[in-house]
């Protein structure tokens, strides 16, 4: 059943097929957490497979992925830590799942964060892939699926789409493992900061809620310099999140890491 | 000191809050898609125009039709039901051939040459070896077809559709939609089918999917209901709509399990599980080739082997406890001859016996194993000849031997209506009592999922039987 990668990276001098090691459910020592996130059904948990050797159950249905899996997978001598969020539309609601996702991205600190998308619902894809921009500096897409687009004829500009969204972009197939090399290539770029990633910030939004974010940050910076996502937690805070208020109030972020 | 300054910033968010009105999330939402469109008019091209889902579309439009619908998904069930019952037939004998009738001789054989005591080879092989044999033979090979094909279903992207089309009833009896998924799934195994409820976020409607989804009939109880019907239904028509007539009768006892399964969850819904009937989302998923060997590899790693493994661990007590009470002798009835006589006037108000009675009570464990218990109990009680010897379960190659035994036991067509129904509406198997235990972490609802449907079933062949009766 071992699919071998098949893409031309495989021979590419970047790619080291010799230097990954999947190491399934071994998360012992690890030298950086990946955090993979995305709408649901796009196909994370067959990425999550592809990169950890894995064979957890996929299957063709939103929601399928409930509790948290972790796996692991071994490149050039680093240890990742792989982490499989329940997919989720958006960050900003209530639910539970959410809650997961979003808690995890804010606080478990990810080296990096892979965002799954389904390449032939971009569009509709973009909007958590945005909020989760807001969230973290380093992340990575990928646009799974690919497969499916090229039957709908539909062509991605994967350039393009990197500068506007300021992340690498990496088609990919993953029920076929193709563009899993490149992925995991491209995670460790980002991990060891060869790639530095420039997130877009949503624009189009009323001056006035811009401005408000902005002072509210600046308060929240004062107070902890070390907040990776203040706009973040302004947005939050502007939300009324009472999660994030008790937050605040009681200084416990580590709690909601784990 | 700190905690002011956190206060100062909570205050601080609450005045801007005033200050941009409440249309914030709104604002913010729209600026997200604004932003959105924007990226994909650079980068997404599509030079056919939106085609895309126009195939999907077409499919969903028959799949998802109020006329096609429902009659898609009975044929479908009906579909993968038969494959199932049909296709595990001949692996089945296989596994019976290989696991009963050669490997036993052989162990027994390895027993006396050991010089092993009567009652430690009997209480090992012909206890629990034979039932987890028992188990194994009759178990494996539908589960090792259904769950694939349950698998490549889901794949293919079928399974929220039936989601979508039960949703209304769901909705009606005040349970959760993804219930029609989990309900599936216990067609093919009531313990599976308990940890698919894990997909239902709301704990009251989790706890409804989880009580009712014994009503699915499980692979354990498929052979259960073939055989009786083959043997009495059967038999009451012209030989020529034999089949038809058995297999009618049990899709029917699988339809009335549905029907008690709406039944039960509207009341649920209306008294001890009260509550709003959670809105939720189900994106109807593109239609994707599945992909055929991965799918069936990981649905036998996943599912198939897991279930299986534990019901052997239920399984194997079970087959020492059934050797033990029929060899067990208190004066000079065996202690399982003692239960049989005590249920015997119990069993007969609910036009059953007491050896269908006493077999459902130490075959708790797995479905598997409730006819060859009852056909070894028969010949116990019976005295007639035929079976392996006391407390070594067995089962006949053909069903005319089979029904011989019973009818020589007492059996009628009532009997036969009567031990379907409870075959249907009784506790689920351990492993599933077990299963909901492990969910629900919670003594009270795991009591009242094991209690609730015994209580149905025996009301149910108790007014069956009355009324059968007064007719007949």
């Amino acid at each position: 059943m071992e699919v071998k990668p098949k893409s031309a990276c495989d021979t590419c001098a970047h790619f080291n097929a010799a230097g990954l090691k999947k190491l399934g459910v071994d998360t012992s020592s690890f030298d950086h957490v990946i955090a993979l996130a995305g709408n649901p059904n796009t196909g994370k948990s067959t990425v999550f497979n592809a990169l950890t050797g894995l064979r957890q159950h996929t299957g063709n249905w939103p929601g399928k992925t409930v509790t948290r899996a972790e796996g692991g997978f071994e490149y050039n001598n680093e240890k990742y830590k792989l982490v499989d969020l329940p997919g989720t539309y958006s960050l900003l609601s209530t639910s539970e799942d959410e809650e997961v996702a979003r808690n995890f991205i804010l606080f478990g600190k990810p080296t990096v964060t892979v965002i799954v998308v389904d390449a032939s619902r971009l569009e509709r894809n973009l909007n958590l892939v945005l909020q989760i921009l807001e969230i973290t500096d380093r992340a990575v897409l990928c646009l799974n699926l690919m497969d499916e687009a090229k039957r709908n004829d539909i062509e991605i500009n994967t350039r393009t789409l990197a500068r506007d969204l300021g992340i690498p972009v990496v088609p990919a197939s993953a029920r076929y493992n193709e563009g899993i090399p490149e992925l995991i290539q491209t995670i460790s770029e980002v991990a060891n900061g060869s790639i530095v990633c420039k997130p877009h910030r949503i624009k189009n939004i009323p001056k006035n809620i811009e401005k408000a974010v902005e002072d509210l940050s600046v308060e929240i910076l004062k107070e902890y310099p070390d907040m990776p996502n203040s706009r973040w937690i302004a947005f939050r805070l502007l939300e009324g999140d009472q999660h994030i208020i008790n937050l605040l109030r009681t200084g416990e972020f580590e709690e909601y890491i784990s | 000191m700190k905690q002011k300054n956190i206060d100062n910033i909570i205050a601080l968010s609450n005045d801007l809050r005033w200050q941009i009105g409440d249309e914030f999330h709104d604002n913010l939402a729209e600026g997200i898609y604004a932003d959105a469109a924007e990226i994909v008019k650079v980068s997404v091209h599509k030079p056919n125009g939106d085609n895309r889902l126009r195939l999907d579309a077409k499919i969903d439009k028959i799949i998802t039709s109020k006329t096609w619908g429902f009659p898609l998904m009975f044929l479908i069930l009906a579909v993968v039901l038969w494959l199932t019952i049909v296709g595990a037939n001949y692996p089945s004998s296989m596994l019976a051939e290989l696991l009963l009738n050669t490997i036993h001789p052989a162990l027994k054989g390895y027993a006396s040459a050991l010089g092993l005591p009567w009652w430690l080879d009997g209480f090992l092989i012909d206890g629990v070896y034979m039932a987890v044999a028992w188990v194994i033979a009759v178990m494996l090979p539908p589960m090792a077809i259904f769950f694939p094909l349950f698998t490549l279903l889901e794949d293919f992207g079928y399974l929220p559709r039936v989601a979508f089309n039960l949703d209304h009833l769901f909705k009606l009896s005040g349970a959760h939609g993804k219930q029609a998924l989990t309900m599936s799934m216990g067609f093919g195994c009531n313990a599976a089918g308990v940890v698919a409820t894990r997909i239902i976020d709301s704990p009251r409607e989790r706890l409804i999917a989880i009580i009712t989804n014994n009503f699915s009939l499980c692979n354990g109880r498929w052979p259960t209901q073939i055989l009786i019907a083959t043997i009495f239904i059967g038999a009451t028509v012209p030989a020529s709509f034999a089949g038809i007539a058995s297999l009618g009768a049990v899709i029917g006892v699988a339809i009335l399990g549905i029907c008690f399964m709406f039944l039960t969850s509207w009341a649920l819904s209306k008294t001890v599980l009260k509550g709003e009937v959670s809105t939720f989302n189900l994106e109807l998923p593109p239609y994707r080739p599945p992909r055929f060997w991965k799918t069936i590899y990981t649905s036998i790693i996943d599912r198939t082997l897991i279930v299986l493994w534990r019901a052997i661990v239920f399984a194997a007590p079970a087959g020492a406890v059934i050797w033990l009470i029929s060899n067990i002798h208190i004066g000079d009835l065996s202690i399982a001859a003692w239960m049989i006589d005590s249920f015997d006037g119990f069993g007969f108000l609910f036009g059953l016996n007491g050896v269908i009675l006493v077999a459902y009570i130490v075959a708790i464990p797995a479905n598997e194993i409730v006819i060859p218990t009852i056909l070894m109990l028969t010949v116990l009680v019976t005295g007639i000849s035929g079976g392996a010897g006391a407390g070594v379960m067995f089962e006949l190659d053909s069903a005319n031997a089979t029904g011989e035994i019973l009818r020589a036991g007492g059996w009628t067509l009532l009997t036969a209506v009567n031990l379907m129904l409870f075959s249907l509406l009784h506790n689920p198997c351990s492993t599933t009592i077990y299963t909901i235990y492990k969910e629900t972490k919670s003594v009270r609802w795991t009591v009242v999922a094991s209690i609730l449907p015994v209580i149905m079933g025996f009301v149910v062949t108790f007014l069956v039987a009355q009324v059968w009766r007064l007719f007949a």
